[in-house]
């Protein structure tokens, strides 16, 4: 059980997400009984059988796009992106288009190097489930973290969150001096 | 020029908010120096050599006498009492303590004025024409349209960790003062045939390691749908650019990878899915942005003042002035004005708070309370009236901001090289006070005419040598510093990449190769040839020759 922030919540979640280790191969992989979230070669290798399931996900590594799932948005439980490394900013793209372009509206979960000062821009990407590294923040971090999630409350452009841009969203009036 | 209201204001308030907690957080060993470096980056703070250096934003270059009385009280209370302006036109402070950074944040925000994404690998400050709104030659003012991608760009939660830095410039006139051609994105406002606006759209150029002149991947797109297209250009770059390595990170390595054709066949296939979504631009919105850029209450002025040119008439260096640094404005009776930081001594772009303040005041007293930076790293007041030029004009020298020079061999682009960057591999700023040193007769400078030297102490290019009639660029060998020489860079609608002329030189051979390079172009030259012109014309070789002639081992013997 990690502690996840989810929908602007601490909770603790059940998902169980699989890695290949190496030297394993990702069709072979052992996948448990419960709710588990395998490499999207696993489930591309044995959809119809973890599709039957309804409780496996599938993650993202950071190279990975979600044209890969586009016929199978419907059948998965869940899906989940990896940040190898909190620089590496592919994940962001790759929530936005499940979210905006493959019609995804389910739970999506960022794991990895998920740090709290991007919170704010995960969340705007589309991420409603944030899973820092096991032990990297106190409770008490956490629970401050959270307030981070509004540091912008009405940002210029449109986003999944917003998903119209501000001058969609409200009559801007300019304040000529 | 723009104002913020409350949605503006909120942010970059939230903005400060968030900063203050970062630096706390960092400060009491919560936040890493690695998880700390791209928010720092983000915010524009740098860990320099001596101390931090933090780079402030000025969007197009555009700043408000109010906002110059800031930078200067921030230098004065926080800094060294002066302030660097920098080929992209932003600002920066050298020396304040890191733990002040949010709290000069918070100073700058009073004057809507932030350091908001100038640097780190996210869409870094929009620039523009120094002469936007006052050029003769302009068909569409292109400061509303850098104003609306500012505001897209600014915090755009999926392109905040791009794989490398992302650099756009706009530009509305005949001639490029913008060096659109070296952006990653280069934007050129066009009519097409049925007189609408739109953008011509270059990609993939840049400076740096790798120079590269952009290509074009639109010949027009119409403005309602620039926003959408810059956003399938990033979103494509942000999946797909290299990670692997970050000196080959930047989307022109992507472009040339790809090839322009398959890029742009990917760009457009993503653009597909987002064109005519929410982010399409709306009339109400440009009129909105539109209205802050309308011109000033320009008065109603004879073309010619009489004034004026008696005193050009009657005071030589007045008159060599006016010939190098007022420029001419499509209102009659009124000019533009380029106040110098090149002054000889001074490193070039920096300003000494006293002088910003006095350049507020004559911003508030002769040109509508406005002054503008120059990616050349020097001042324009775009609006002043022709019969107070010569007011000015006594009032700038007094202050040493009249120097004659603008467009000549000392009006050198300088980074701040090794004296200050922990980047650089060479100091840059004595090479430019050694070149300024030598030809320090103004006589000759102005019979050599228009020439650009650009020094960059790095390859990152911050200098912009690769575009410089003459480019120069520090290297580092076995630890030492030596300064590698190429010519026939240039910016503008013909830009071009300069060439190596061969070997690199020591510090102290600088001025000699300078000057060498400028016998032989006067040697070589046609009546009224600049010498870009005949570097075009005859190419390397005569240059070459002439500056290793001297410097062949035997030779040097010989000469003993």
């Amino acid at each position: 059980m990690s502690k996840v922030i989810k929908n602007g919540r601490i909770v603790n979640d059940d998902w169980q997400i699989l890695t290949v280790a190496e030297g394993e191969e990702a069709a072979a992989l052992d996948v448990p009984a419960g709710r588990v979230i395998v490499p999207l070669a696993t489930w591309l290798a044995r959809r119809d059988e973890l599709a039957a399931r309804g409780d496996v996900g599938v993650w993202f590594a950071g190279n990975e796009g979600p044209e890969a799932l586009a016929d199978d948005i419907g059948h998965v439980a869940v899906i989940a992106v990896s940040f190898p490394k909190f620089v590496d900013g592919r994940g962001y793209s790759t929530a936005a288009l499940l979210r905006t372009r493959y019609g995804y509206t389910g739970q999506l979960i960022a794991f990895g190097e998920v740090l709290r000062d991007q919170f704010n821009y995960l969340t705007r990407c589309g991420f409603d489930t944030l899973q820092p590294r096991e032990g990297r923040y106190t409770d008490a971090q956490l629970d401050a973290a959270v307030a981070s999630l509004a540091d912008f409350t009405e940002p210029y452009q449109a986003s999944v969150l917003h998903p119209q841009p501000l001058f969609r969203r409200v009559a801007r009036v300019g304040v000529k001096a | 020029m723009y104002r913020y209201d409350a949605y503006d204001q909120k942010l970059v308030d939230e903005r400060v908010a968030q900063f203050r907690d970062q630096m706390r957080r960092h400060l009491a060993g919560e936040l890493s120096d690695d998880e700390f470096r791209p928010v720092r980056l983000q915010n524009g703070l740098y860990i320099q050599r001596h101390a931090p250096m933090f780079r402030v934003s000025i969007p197009y270059g555009h700043l408000a006498s109010r906002q110059l009385r800031k930078l200067a009280e921030l230098a004065r209370t926080y800094d060294k009492g002066y302030v660097h302006f920098t080929t992209r036109q932003n600002v920066q402070f050298n020396w304040s303590p890191l733990e002040v950074i949010p709290e000069m944040c918070a100073e700058l925000a009073k004057v809507e004025m932030h350091s908001i994404q100038t640097s780190g690998n996210c869409i870094r400050n929009f620039t523009s024409d120094p002469f936007a709104g006052v050029a003769g030659d302009e068909l569409i003012d292109p400061r509303p349209w850098a104003e609306i991608l500012r505001q897209w760009a600014t915090f755009h939660p999926e392109f905040a960790y791009l794989p490398r830095k992302f650099k756009i410039a706009v530009n509305g006139a005949k001639e490029d003062r913008a060096v659109i051609q070296v952006h990653d994105i280069g934007l050129d406002l066009k009519k097409n045939d049925a007189g609408e606006i739109g953008f011509r759209i270059l990609v993939g150029g840049g400076l740096g390691r790798t120079p590269i002149i952009g290509r074009e991947i639109e010949s027009f797109i119409p403005w309602q749908h620039i926003i959408t297209y810059c956003e399938a250009i990033l979103r494509v770059y942000n999946r797909y650019g290299r990670r692997d390595n970050s000196f080959k990170a930047r989307i022109k390595i992507l472009v040339s990878a790809l090839g322009i054709d398959e890029f742009r066949w990917q760009v457009r296939e993503e653009w597909a899915h987002v064109k005519d979504g929410p982010n399409t631009l709306t009339v109400e919105e440009v009129h909105r942005v539109a209205d802050f850029f309308e011109d000033p209450a320009y008065e109603a002025l004879p073309a010619d003042d009489v004034g004026y040119h008696h005193h050009i008439a009657e005071d030589l260096a007045f008159a060599s002035w006016v010939k190098r640094n007022v420029r001419a404005h499509k209102k009659p009776g009124y000019a533009s004005v380029v106040l110098s930081l090149k002054k000889p001594g001074v490193p070039p772009g920096d300003i000494t708070s006293e002088q910003l303040e006095l350049v507020a005041d004559w911003a508030d007293r002769f040109s509508f309370g406005e002054a503008r930076v120059t990616h050349e790293q020097n001042l324009v007041f775009a609006d002043v009236k022709k019969s107070e030029l010569h007011t000015l004009w006594q009032l700038a020298r007094k202050a040493g901001l009249a120097t004659p020079n603008i467009g000549l061999l000392t009006d050198i682009i300088c980074c701040p090289g090794g004296d200050f960057c922990s980047l650089a591999n060479a100091k840059s700023i004595p090479i430019a006070a050694a070149i300024q040193e030598r030809f320090d007769d103004l006589d000759y400078l102005h019979d050599v005419g228009d020439i650009e030297i650009n020094i960059s102490g790095c390859m990152n290019a911050c200098g912009h040598h690769h575009v410089g009639h003459i480019g120069i660029l520090g290297v580092d060998k076995n630890g030492e510093e030596w300064y590698q020489v190429t010519i026939g860079g240039s910016q503008g609608n013909n830009a071009a990449i300069g060439k190596v002329i061969g070997p690199s030189f020591a510090r102290a051979e600088m001025p000699d190769v300078i000057s060498e390079l400028i016998e032989t172009y006067i040697q070589e030259r046609h009546e009224d040839e600049l010498f870009i012109d005949t570097v075009r014309r005859i190419g390397l070789d005569p240059f070459k020759t002439r500056v290793y002639a001297d410097r062949q081992p035997h030779r040097k013997v010989a000469n003993v």
